[in-house]
């Protein structure tokens, strides 16, 4: 069993106008050192796949498939044994 | 006309559509459960607006994979007209049928109210009976209706004639180009995140929707 983790943000030319509302909330508790703030979403996949390397390929294909819309968004793939 | 509306779990203005479709322009619908797949006898296929699988995951996303949308590329295949409205529009972009994508509101609020369109490109012939001087009243009722493509596709999609409709004065959701609608290249596919279907009875305060559907229907 391999366990993928999936991080997806919106591309840098996405407006992402709740990471821009975070961050000025930020600045108003007075913490100016955050420069940007960018939220996304982590997706956590459990596989059955029979080796690491395939494992890795099945995630990557999902997240093409599926779970991420290239149009707007990239994303960070880990895939790890269980 | 034989007009399909598809309807999946979620799909909450599949009756209206059908009902304007039916009562002011005569059509035959017939109601498709999205789990159904259909022969590519209809006209026009129209996917109504709502929340299919409660907008997870990416509005749209998961009901670009269900058997009545397979039987769509068929339908589209054979060259006959799809219409996208609201959720609609959003399944047409995540599944590829339609460019761009439609990312959350810059307010972050879901906007439920009328606002003004324009005509997006004077050579489309969707909206060919339609003054591009005409300012139209009609409801917009989304949360993630801000639409996104790159700055190719943009210009692309202006060169093309395929931008439907834009909102003109202000712009609700943050839309780029304000854009409120798009084409397919050869004008047979057709989403819009404005709701035409709410502005056609006198009932409803502004019967704009009506100029819509009648360029809309005059190409048919």
């Amino acid at each position: 069993m391999f366990i993928g983790k999936v991080n997806i943000t919106l591309k840098e030319s996405v407006l992402d106008p709740q990471g821009t509302t975070v961050k000025k909330v930020l600045h108003d508790m007075g913490e100016d050192m955050v420069a940007d703030l960018r939220i996304g979403k982590y997706i956590e996949l459990k596989l059955n796949s029979k080796d690491i390397e395939t494992a890795r390929q099945d995630a990557d294909r999902l997240c093409k498939k599926l779970l991420v819309n290239g149009v707007i968004e990239t994303y960070a793939l880990e895939v790890l044994p269980v | 006309m034989r007009t399909a509306v598809i309807r999946f779990p979620g799909s909450n203005c599949d009756r209206d559509i059908a009902d304007i479709l039916t009562q002011e322009y005569k059509h035959q619908v017939s109601f498709i459960w999205h789990k159904e797949s259909f022969e590519k006898h209809y006209d026009l296929v129209v996917i109504p607006g709502g929340f299919s699988y409660g907008d997870y995951l990416r509005c749209g996303a998961l009901a670009r994979f269900s058997p009545a949308m397979v039987s769509l590329k068929d339908h589209i295949d054979s060259g006959r007209l799809v219409l996208g409205i609201c959720n609609g529009f959003q399944i047409l972009v995540e599944s590829g049928l339609l460019p761009g994508a439609l990312t959350r509101n810059k307010t972050l609020k879901h906007i439920c109210k009328n606002v003004n369109l324009k005509v997006g490109s004077k050579g489309n012939p969707l909206t060919k009976k339609i003054s591009p001087d005409k300012i139209l009243d009609i409801p917009i009722s989304h949360g993630e209706g801000s639409y996104f493509a790159d700055a190719d596709t943009l210009k692309q999609l202006a060169d093309e004639d395929r931008v439907l409709f834009r909102y003109a004065g202000e712009n609700p959701n943050g839309s780029l180009d304000d854009i409120a609608g798009v084409t397919s290249k050869d004008f047979r596919i057709a989403g819009l995140m404005p709701h035409p279907e709410r502005a056609v009875e006198e009932i409803s305060g502004s019967t704009d929707g009506r100029i819509i559907f009648d360029s809309f229907f005059q190409i048919l």
